[in-house]
């Protein structure tokens, strides 16, 4: 039997709304998934630290303090600098559409923006993390 | 004798009895039918069922002067002034703050000259959580969600040209709230305004930072010492402030339900009485300063029962349990905010309607004051025309829809009086359980509000989900590429850049030794709990000692509190 994914949900920096991330880390668990929630004000090195050690499949960072441009290419860099980028980086918040496209062409897998389904992100986990659970075992 | 009834409901005759068997019996009126597509439901948003009709039957047990009584009259379920807006409308108060202080100090003029009544000032992250814009926490945050005030020098600046004697002004800070308070009292006094003529309100509301906001600074039980310093500190010496807006917005918009957040605030305020209480005050020299801020959502009728049950608890509990003797203390103020967490970032021209919804169901349950949302929230910061759009619907509540003429128009309402009923009791409950606890701090330290708010929002969320709720533009009638046509208030990194060279500036330029004793004067006061920090703090930002610097001689003596992560 495949061993259940395993998901770093983070808050970064300085923003405490942490309604999404919790919805967000519940939804994964119901479905199945081992979450691991880093509580509030996480350094990138401190989160990429945490996926690593925890052997995580996959990182959600949720920012809703309008810093998503700043917090998501430190944890991008801090991944490439460890050699972790098979990790699944993801996120989520207040985030305009093009903010949105702009990080992924710098290497965020996907941006949910409020009103996404959880089954949609859901999916996506499952799908683009359990790639990576192939590849790694 | 007979005694004549005074109870809400009228004592039904055989006639209206009769009536009512008919009526039920010709359909299945009444029984909770939901039409395919109706829409309808049997619980309100947060989960309070609810009947398809309401009638005499549900307020009988409501006694008209014990319940109701009259606007002005206690337990002023029907509001605190006896001609409410007829005498003087609600303040139309816009929550602005964006990049630096010079950037927010014209929007402040831009929307005195636009017919606001009064200022409140949104600060950025690191402010709020007692970081310079230099610090390495502060990277990428700030300017983004409110402006950065780093030391006095910004404040001077915040409210440049502004008559601060003659606006009011609130200021939505909980951390290092005693530090904003002694700037804007410094930045006052520099124009030679005495702080006995500064009016406004600090939020000051720490612990529903632990329950839900998540802006604290230090651990609860050293930081309640710096609440009463405050208290006091407004007591004696700014008779025109409110020491402390008892919060439940951010509860709310953490994903509380509306009675979580009713018995939540109200259960925050009861813990600063008695904390006043045991430290020697007599109750009616501080509660009428406790001001209150509550969350509009868009279950209309569920909102306005709040506001008004809000109100009858408040006054019930400082009258009997804590023996409040000035009606003033008896009295629940309100300001009131729509709810961000309503809005959609699909189609979000539709948050303007939301936020009309809301601010009409703010005014009829009785709001003092009121800040209408800008459709873009969800997405940014407000863009100008948005904020114009956002206090235009104050204005055309206010003028246009005659809402204001009649006090409490829905008072007498089967429905809302027994809903109104109905939350008083769901409050008085969690109340109970929060004492079982021991308090609130100590239901705090267990988790036990946090569990509850995450609890609700998720089952919120799976409502959605399954579409037992609909949400326009979300979960139903949806649009592809719907957000286009929006501009979008951006905050650049130069602020970031600029932020941190003036911090320095301020630093270079101060008189170091002035600004050293300041701070060890302060470290004293905070291990002598017999001393009050709002004089030392004034002294140590007239030297232009730092936000950052103040926190950090504070957290040397009170620490700094870490939350148990917890999902």
């Amino acid at each position: 039997m495949r061993r259940p994914l395993r998901i770093v949900v983070a808050k970064a920096g300085l923003d405490g709304h942490d309604r999404g991330a919790k919805v967000i880390a519940r939804a994964l668990r119901d479905a199945g998934m081992e979450v691991i929630y880093t509580g509030l004000f996480q350094a990138p090195e401190q989160i990429v630290q945490t996926a690593l050690q925890e052997d995580a499949d996959g990182i959600g960072l949720s920012i809703l303090s309008g810093a998503h441009m700043t917090l998501f290419p430190l944890v991008v860099d801090q991944l490439k600098e460890q050699g972790a980028e098979d990790i699944v980086f993801f996120g989520g918040g207040t985030i305009p559409p093009e903010d949105a496209e702009e990080l992924k062409r710098r290497g965020v897998r996907e941006i949910f923006t409020p009103g996404a389904p959880l089954a949609e992100i859901i999916a996506f986990v499952n799908r683009e993390c359990g790639e990576r659970r192939e590849l790694v075992g | 004798m007979i005694e004549r009834p005074s109870g809400l409901g009228a004592e039904p005759t055989n006639e209206f009895l009769h009536q009512k068997e008919q009526w039920e019996a010709a359909s299945a009126r009444g029984k909770g039918r939901k039409g395919p597509g109706s829409g309808a439901t049997d619980r309100t948003i947060s989960d309070l069922p609810l009947k398809a009709i309401y009638g005499p039957e549900d307020v009988g047990h409501l006694d008209l002067a014990r319940d109701l009584a009259w606007p002005a009259e206690y337990p002023f379920t029907r509001g605190i002034h006896p001609n409410m807006y007829r005498d003087r409308l609600w303040t139309m108060r816009q929550f602005a703050g964006f990049g630096n202080a010079k950037q927010t100090n014209e929007r402040y003029h831009f929307l005195l000259a636009h017919g606001q009544h009064g200022l409140s000032v949104a600060f950025d992250m690191p402010t709020l959580m007692g970081y310079d814009s230099d610090a390495p926490q502060a990277r990428g945050e700030v300017g983004k969600c409110g402006v950065a005030i780093d030391s006095l020098a910004d404040m001077e600046q915040l409210f440049d040209g502004i008559d601060m004697a003659d606006i009011t002004t609130s200021m939505t800070i909980n951390g290092p709230a005693c530090i904003a308070l002694a700037q804007y009292v410094a930045a006052a006094e520099r124009k030679g305004i005495p702080r006995a003529k500064l009016g406004g309100t600090i939020q000051a509301d720490i612990l529903k930072e632990y329950i839900a906001q998540k802006e604290w600074i230090f651990p609860p039980r050293p930081h309640m010492r710096v609440i009463l310093d405050m208290i006091r500190f407004c007591r004696d010496e700014m008779p025109r402030w409110n020491s402390i807006s008892v919060s439940g917005y951010h509860i709310r918009e953490a994903g509380s339900t509306a009675v979580q957040e009713l018995a939540f605030t109200l259960a925050d305020g009861f813990a600063y009485v008695e904390a006043g209480i045991a430290a020697g005050m007599d109750v009616d020299s501080f509660a009428p300063r406790l001001s209150f801020f509550f969350n509009s959502h868009i279950d209309f009728f569920e909102e306005i029962c709040k506001f008004r049950a809000a109100r009858r608890i408040w006054s019930r509990h400082l009258r009997e349990r804590y023996g409040a003797k000035d009606p003033r203390s008896w009295q629940l103020r309100f300001h009131t905010q729509t709810a961000g967490c309503s809005a959609t970032a699909q189609q979000p021209e539709n948050n303007i309607v939301r936020v009309a919804f809301e601010a009409m169901a703010a005014v009829l349950g009785g709001t003092q004051s009121l800040h209408t949302n800008s459709m873009d929230e969800v997405l940014a910061l407000p863009s100008e025309k948005s904020v114009e759009i956002a206090l235009r619907t104050q204005q055309v509540l206010a003028y246009e829809t005659n809402v204001t003429n009649v006090v409490d128009p829905l008072g007498g309402s089967y429905y809302v009086e027994a809903l109104t009923d109905e939350m008083e009791k769901a409050a008085e409950e969690y109340f109970r359980q929060i004492d079982e606890y021991g308090g609130v701090i100590e239901a705090i330290e267990a988790g036990f509000f946090q569990r509850e708010i995450a609890d609700a929002s998720y089952r919120y969320q799976r409502s959605l989900e399954t579409k037992d709720r609909i949400l326009v533009g979300v979960n139903a009638f949806q649009k592809p590429e719907d957000r286009t046509g929006i501009d979008l208030l951006r905050i650049g990194e130069e602020i970031e850049r600029e932020q941190a060279r003036s911090v320095s500036e301020v630093r270079a330029g101060r008189d170091a030794g002035a600004m050293q004793r300041s701070l060890d004067s302060l470290g004293r006061a905070c291990s002598d709990p017999a001393d009050n920090l709002m004089p030392h703090l004034i002294e140590c930002v007239n030297t232009y000692a730092t936000e950052g610097e103040i926190v950090e001689s504070m957290a040397q003596v009170y620490g700094r509190y870490v939350e148990r992560a917890a999902f």
